[in-house]
């Protein structure tokens, strides 16, 4: 039994691990902060709660797992608040969000087709 | 069980290199100070991996809580200050 929690804990923590990396990756790699808000609000914010989960696990029934849920709780509530709060500087400040060239000035792709012919 | 976290802790901390590039290069303010933000709320989970390396969980869940508290008052703060900056 105890192994078998040991064997659960370990994949949960490696799946939040997982989720951490792909936020750090979504950070580096989207164009603009919109995008890079998007990964940070939600992907790293699962890999953590989802890492906590699995330490609950390891820890079984006592005041640390508990602890532990209470912390689980806060950052659900505080991680996407912070990068809402952020978010809504920005747009205040009228951050220009990314756009496809193509969205801009219409379908270029059709025109020179239609030019070729 | 003290190795795999030792394992984790490893880990993690290159994690949280990742992020550390857009510190250094964003573009924008608002990029660094996400950036800075995600390096502090996966500091939190390095926080407790290193309680589980050295059996104290129960110290450093303590710690983790006031880290967390700290880091999201910290952006909430700037975030409202630049928000009130854009008004002028």
């Amino acid at each position: 039994m105890e192994l078998a929690m040991h064997i659960i804990a370990g994949i949960v923590i490696i799946a939040g691990a997982f989720f951490l990396f792909a936020a750090g990756l979504g950070i580096i790699r989207f164009p603009d902060f919109y995008c890079r808000a998007h990964a940070q609000g939600k992907a790293d914010t699962l890999g953590i709660m989802l890492i906590i989960f699995g330490l609950v696990i390891t820890q079984g029934v006592s005041i640390n797992s508990a602890k532990l849920l209470i912390i689980i709780g806060f950052v659900a509530l505080a991680g996407p608040t912070a990068t809402n709060a952020l978010l809504g500087a920005a747009f205040k400040f009228r951050l220009k969000p990314w756009f496809k060239k193509e969205h801009l000035t219409g379908n270029t792709n059709e025109v020179t087709k239609e030019e070729k012919d | 069980m003290e190795t795999y976290f030792l394992y984790l802790t490893v880990i993690v901390t290159i994690i949280i290199f990742i992020p550390f590039y857009r510190v250094l290069a964003g573009p924008t303010l608002y990029d660094r100070l996400l950036a800075a933000g995600s390096i502090g709320t996966k500091t939190t989970v390095l926080i407790l991996f290193i309680g589980m390396v050295f059996n104290r969980l129960d110290m450093f869940i303590d710690i983790t809580m006031a880290y967390a508290i700290l880091n999201f008052i910290g952006t909430v703060a700037i975030a409202k200050y630049l928000n009130s900056r854009g008004n002028n």
